[in-house]
């Protein structure tokens, strides 16, 4: 998006340029004589060789990186956006990654080593169903267990960090076994880059 | 711009109650017995520091409304504001039988101090009844208010009160607040909550929070009059600000704010307009919430999560966050600390038996105790002295429900009448009522009720409305 937007100030600005130039080479007043054909190829009863059309700018042309990787160049909103991790889940009243978590978590960290520079941070949240003051114990210790499987995966610990928002931010506000099971998560955002 | 309007009004009310407090009749040791013949119209009536006894039950009250001695809107407003507030704090504490307002309605209005109509108030059995006067005078008004003796005709407490226009933009609830405490006070030796407040957080006013992630709803923390009226605002931040708590002298209050991206204790003088304290100074390596304040003042308890951890454990530090020290120390989370009244315990939750259970501990670590026995406890909230008693909130009833924990007894029983799920309990600086969240009408909101359960009333309604605390 950056890329696009600085091309096209580039385009206005060697546009602008050019017309500018093109001014001054052609004052209003119409010259009295064509200048003498430079051209020798064509015959001397040809006539005289048009002036040269004013060339366009050339195109910006876009930037490679786009196509080689659609993250690396958009900004921290897009990217969580359609975020690149995945949450991980837990049971009731619980802080205990399973093995479906684990493997999440795998992912996860293969996200993490491609986009070396990336902290991110690992939210712990919890469903409707537990108190207000206790899930942000509980969304702590969800955060928590997360991050130590990551670390234990070789990721550096100065790149995750751990916030609990209890049952503050559900990610689906149904009072439904489906939304409670999608709502006890840690969920992972990239904070910077 | 709010911040500043009500430190004005707060002054000028109060500044007026304390000037006029020093010419207000006399309430001391009662003057010599004059015979009763010997008053004369417009004279002050006797005054006598006695206690309204009732006939073989509690006093009866009549508290009519005022009368409006000039005819201007405000003056007219508040002299029926101010009548049906003070009917609603007398009723509140439920020291006597209230004379019901329709009959009240059948006996005249007095048009004068020494005008009123003792025989028809003892016909309708009222041992006390208020009588209360409002005028314009100048820039603000003046309310008198007196209790009279029925069977004496005495006065047995006589307020008057003067303050601006703006005292009585809302009706003048705080002149009624102010003498309903006076009566409580001195009827019946009780510290009544009429000039209490509540605070709360709320996101009736929308918004999203600042940050990557969308569709977060801003909650700020509000305030509002014991009854729920007067709400107000009291932080303006698109952030997650949860938890507040009041300081013992109600112009503080703590909070957790996750506005700059962690989680942090921030403390608001709410009066002043001034940028928040943030005293224990957290970030990503100390991630502070839930903040409790001693009833001292001076100190504040907290959960927190330190460095790499992530486990919660309780916290004390000072109210300037100097002096911090940590209370509990287990590998299991520890959480949601609040203060027994003499400053040397704690109780607060831990799951470190499976399921979160109230605990309480020594400030200094020691002593550690377990007094619930549910299968989910959360929010223990200690009594005011003298009762020694913890409300908590545990699962139940298909929800969760209100318990109170009496250390005396031994045992906890239900308070809350087990429709919804209730939550948050935190009580009246006189034990006598909590405050709590339920779900029952759909989103949380607030209510209060009285610590046997009953008196049910709904404090908040627009948005959804959750961790109440009752100011001291």
């Amino acid at each position: 998006m950056h890329i696009r937007r600085v091309s096209a100030a580039i385009t206005v600005i060697v546009l602008a340029l050019s017309i500018s130039a093109c001014g001054k080479k052609q004052p209003p007043v119409a010259r009295p004589v064509p200048p003498p054909p430079t051209d020798t190829t064509g015959g001397a009863d040809r006539p005289p060789t048009p002036p040269t059309p004013i060339q366009e700018p050339t195109a910006v042309p876009p930037d490679p990186s786009l196509t080689e990787d659609p993250l690396k160049n958009v900004d921290l909103d897009q990217i969580n956006q359609n975020s690149p991790f995945k949450p991980v889940f837990f049971s009731y009243d619980s802080a205990e990654v399973d093995g479906t978590g684990q493997q999440t978590l795998n992912e996860n960290a293969g996200v993490l080593k491609k986009y070396g520079t990336w902290v991110i941070t690992i939210e712990g949240h919890a469903d409707e169903r537990g108190t207000a003051e206790y899930n942000l114990a509980l969304g702590e210790r969800r955060a928590m267990a997360a991050r130590t499987y990551l670390l234990s995966l070789g990721v550096p610990a100065d790149r995750l960090k751990i916030v609990s928002y209890g049952k503050e931010f559900p990610f689906d506000p149904s009072h439904t076994e489906s939304a409670w099971s999608k709502n006890r998560r840690a969920h992972f955002v990239v904070t910077s880059k | 711009m709010t911040q500043t309007k009500l430190l004005t009004a707060f002054i000028a009310l109060s500044a007026a109650i304390v000037l006029t407090a020093q010419t207000q009749p006399p309430t001391g040791p009662p003057p010599p017995t004059q015979p009763p013949a010997g008053q004369k119209p417009g004279q002050q009536p006797d005054v006598v520091d006695v206690s309204i006894a009732g006939v073989g039950g509690p006093p009866k009250y009549a508290i009519p409304e005022l009368v409006a001695l000039t005819n201007d809107p405000e003056t007219v407003k508040a002299a029926k504001i101010i009548g049906e507030v003070l009917f609603d704090d007398i009723s509140y504490e439920k020291e006597f039988y209230m004379i019901p307002r329709d009959i009240m309605r059948t006996i005249p209005k007095p048009t004068s101090p020494d005008q009123i109509a003792l025989d028809r108030w003892k016909e309708v059995g009222a041992d006390g009844v208020v009588i209360g006067f409002v005028r314009r005078s100048g820039d603000g008004v003046v309310v008198e208010l007196r209790l009279m003796q029925v069977s004496s005709g005495k006065m047995v407490l006589g307020k008057q009160y003067s303050g601006s226009l703006k005292s009585v933009s809302d009706g003048g609830r705080m002149y009624a607040h102010t003498f309903a405490d006076e009566v409580h006070n001195q009827q019946r030796a009780l510290r009544g909550v009429a000039r209490t407040k509540l605070a709360y957080s709320s996101d009736r006013d929308g918004g999203q929070v600042k940050g990557p992630v969308g569709s977060r709803g801003v909650s700020a923390i509000y305030m509002a009059d014991y009854d729920g009226a007067n709400e107000k605002r009291v932080t303006f931040q698109t952030a997650l600000e949860i938890s507040p708590v009041w300081s013992p002298d109600a112009k503080s209050i703590a909070y957790t704010s996750y506005r700059d991206g962690f989680p942090d204790i921030l403390i608001s003088r709410i009066y002043e307009g001034k940028p928040p304290e943030r005293p224990i100074r957290g970030g990503k390596n100390a991630r502070n919430y839930l903040p409790a304040w001693s009833h001292d003042g001076s100190r504040i308890a907290f959960m927190s999560a330190r460095g790499d951890d992530g486990n919660t454990e309780i916290y004390i530090a000072n109210r300037d966050g100097s002096n911090e020290h940590r209370v509990t120390n287990h590998p299991m989370a520890d959480s949601t600390p609040t203060w027994a009244p003499n400053g040397n315990q704690l109780a607060f939750v831990s799951d470190r038996t499976g399921s979160p259970q109230v605990y309480i501990v020594n400030v200094d670590g020691t002593e550690l105790r377990r007094i619930s026995t549910e299968s989910y406890c959360d929010r223990p909230t200690w009594s005011p002295a003298p009762l020694n008693q913890i409300a908590y909130t545990c699962r139940g009833g298909g929800g969760y429900q209100i318990m109170l924990y009496d250390f005396g007894k031994g045992g906890s029983i239900p308070i809350s009448d087990g429709i919804g799920s209730n939550e948050s309990p935190a009580f009246a600086p006189n034990g006598r009522h909590i405050a709590f969240t339920s779900d029952r009408t759909g989103r949380p909101q607030i209510y209060t009720m009285a610590r046997d359960g009953t008196d049910l009333r709904q404090i908040t309604k627009a948005g959804a409305n959750k961790y109440p605390n009752w100011s001291q």
